[in-house]
């Protein structure tokens, strides 16, 4: 019958399934946490509002990030105002407009491809598309141009995740009420997909900051003795700048590095905080 | 005082999903003006019946119409017609409701004119007006800034009631109205329904005998996607035709 002796195999199968289960997040987290400690000790000693706002030196003490971080917040912000316009329509398109085509699903199979192809790959494309071809050269715009195309099928894979989860319920309802399919999609699709694709996109965004080998590739530079003043400016990222004193020879620079690091690390933390933040905010308006 | 004019005239229509036929061949004149009401076991093809009328049908994947449906004379399925506009004309109130979750139940009220396009000035009045219609306004009217999800299931369905006579449709298609309300509510829609067949034409799904009997002039019967009968509401109970209808009513099945 109900004898509990029965259960006792099924209890200790569930207990060893939670601890592995538990293992398999507190490891991880570890490993990051003492990564993250060890850079944050090495770099304390650097980090200061000096450190921020000098611009690169021979000197390591007097070195710092100020344009990296500046190029970096430029050439993100080009990415975003890019690739998620784009990318948004393009997933608005695929689930509203294009569903169950044969085209649809031929550019979805593929856009899921791009999204594992290798970022130097993008890299090698930019240099030849926007740096060559369109004749940015290694400016700016060619560095947001190559970053949008390297998220873009992550933003629309998360988009087009989002508005899938929009219940087909509503959409009929709002057909019911005698609205085109534009105006569904502006006023009852898209706003319940707000919260999703927000967070999908800050997320690739903040992905994008980290990347250096397609930004090597385009042609950033590791020594800005200015800030970059517009579209066509030559400009450096944070990864790069830390990349570049890792590879000097004085063991100073590599005090700089890890200070660099914190500085990209806490750009990050504040966009996925922000990310947060603008979900939870939309979400509340919803139950 | 009703008239024998048809607003709805329905000639052999079939219905498919896939290749998964649920109607077969409906003839019904549907009277202007008045009551409708479609009875049937669940799964009889009620629910995909009505999406018919107003070209909800199609919108469902590889889902097929054949067969002609008339609105005063003029065939809906024609190439000439804009389903979008149609359905501003025939509209309707789903099986499970579905307010807008990201609007308040305000917004949800004016949806019909939110969507497409012109809110007016008297939009208030609307909201007050429809909300006492569909017998809420006096649950909400103290929240109507709240979302129109917050609200229970049967207050929820009402509030979708609320929202399909804001757009004052010609025909008004409604799909088990009450299933989820209480008695006193139940009995507050059934008043609304009677008041508006006054002056527009309604077709209403429902399971329960009593209601179809307490508010409809007329009485459809279906099973598994067939009209088995189609009467006045008085013959139809008392005196129907088929045996079929006799049993289903007497509830010796279904
Ligand atoms: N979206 C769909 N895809 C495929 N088949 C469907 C779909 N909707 C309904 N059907 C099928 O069509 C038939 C009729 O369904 P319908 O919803 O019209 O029944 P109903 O009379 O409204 O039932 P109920 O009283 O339970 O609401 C059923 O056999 C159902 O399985
Ligand atoms: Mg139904």
């Amino acid at each position: 019958m109900m004898n509990k002796d029965q259960r006792i195999g099924g209890r200790i199968a569930e207990w060893g399934f939670r601890i592995v289960c538990l293992a398999a997040v507190i490891i991880p987290l570890l490993v990051l946490a003492t990564l993250i400690v060890d850079v944050a000790i090495d770099g304390a000693q650097r980090l200061s509002w000096e450190f921020i706002s000098s611009y690169p030196s021979r000197i390591p003490e007097q070195a710092g990030v100020l344009p990296a971080l500046v190029g970096s917040l430029f050439v993100i912000a080009l990415t975003g105002l890019l690739a998620i316009p784009i990318g948004v329509a393009a997933a608005v398109y695929l689930n509203e407009y294009g569903k169950n085509s044969w085209v649809a699903n031929i550019i979805e199979i593929n856009i899921a491809n791009l999204a594992g192809v290798p970022s130097v790959v993008y890299g090698l494309l930019g240099l030849g598309l926007f740096v060559r071809f369109a004749g940015m050269g290694r400016s700016v715009l060619a560095a947001g141009c190559t970053l949008a195309l390297l998220i873009l099928p992550i933003v629309i894979m998360a988009s087009r995740e989002a508005l899938r989860s929009v219940p087909g319920s509503l959409r009929e309802a709002s057909y019911g009420l005698g609205a085109t399919k534009w105006e569904t999609i502006r006023q009852v699709v898209l706003p319940m997909a707000l919260p999703g694709i927000l967070t999908g996109t800050i997320l690739s965004i903040s992905r994008a900051i980290g990347e250096t080998a397609p930004l090597i590739v385009v042609g950033a530079v590791a020594y800005m003795t200015f800030l970059p003043d517009g579209l066509d400016s030559s400009f450096s990222v944070l990864p790069i700048q830390i990349y570049d004193w890792t590879t000097r020879p004085q063991p100073e620079f590599l005090i700089n590095a890890a200070a660099g690091i914190v500085v990209l690390l806490s750009v990050m933390l504040l966009l996925n905080a922000a990310a947060i933040l603008l979900r939870n905010k939309y979400q509340k308006r919803m139950y | 005082m009703s008239t024998t004019s048809t607003k709805l005239s329905v000639s052999d229509l079939d219905a498919s999903y896939g290749d998964h036929q649920v109607l077969h061949s409906i003839d019904m004149d549907i009277p202007a003006k008045e009551v409708t009401a479609l009875i049937g076991p669940s799964g009889c093809g009620k629910s995909t019946y009505l999406r018919c009328l107003n070209r909800m049908h199609e919108l469902t994947t590889a889902a097929t119409v054949n067969g002609t449906v008339q609105l005063d004379g003029a065939d809906i399925y024609h190439d000439d017609i804009d389903p979008v506009l149609l359905r501003r004309h025939i509209g309707m109130v789903f099986q499970k409701p579905a307010p807008f979750p990201t609007w308040s139940i305000a917004d949800n009220v004016l949806a019909g004119l939110k969507l497409t396009g012109g809110v007016p000035d008297n939009a208030d009045e609307i909201v007050e007006k429809a909300l006492k219609g569909a017998a809420l306004w006096e649950e909400v009217k103290d929240k109507l800034d709240k979302p129109g999800t917050s609200l229970s299931g049967g207050q929820q369905q009402r509030l979708c009631i609320a929202r399909a006579i804001t757009v004052e449709p010609d025909v008004l298609l409604m799909d088990e109205p009450c299933s989820a309300i209480d008695p006193v509510a139940t009995a507050r829609v059934e008043n609304l329904i009677h008041e508006l067949g006054e002056n527009y034409t309604i077709v209403v799904v429902t399971h329960n005998m009593q209601q179809a009997a307490r508010i409809s002039d007329k009485t459809a019967f279906l099973m598994m996607g067939e009209l088995v009968e189609f009467d006045e509401t008085s013959k139809l109970f008392s005196n129907p035709s088929k045996q079929e209808t006799e049993d289903y009513i007497t509830g010796k099945f279904g």
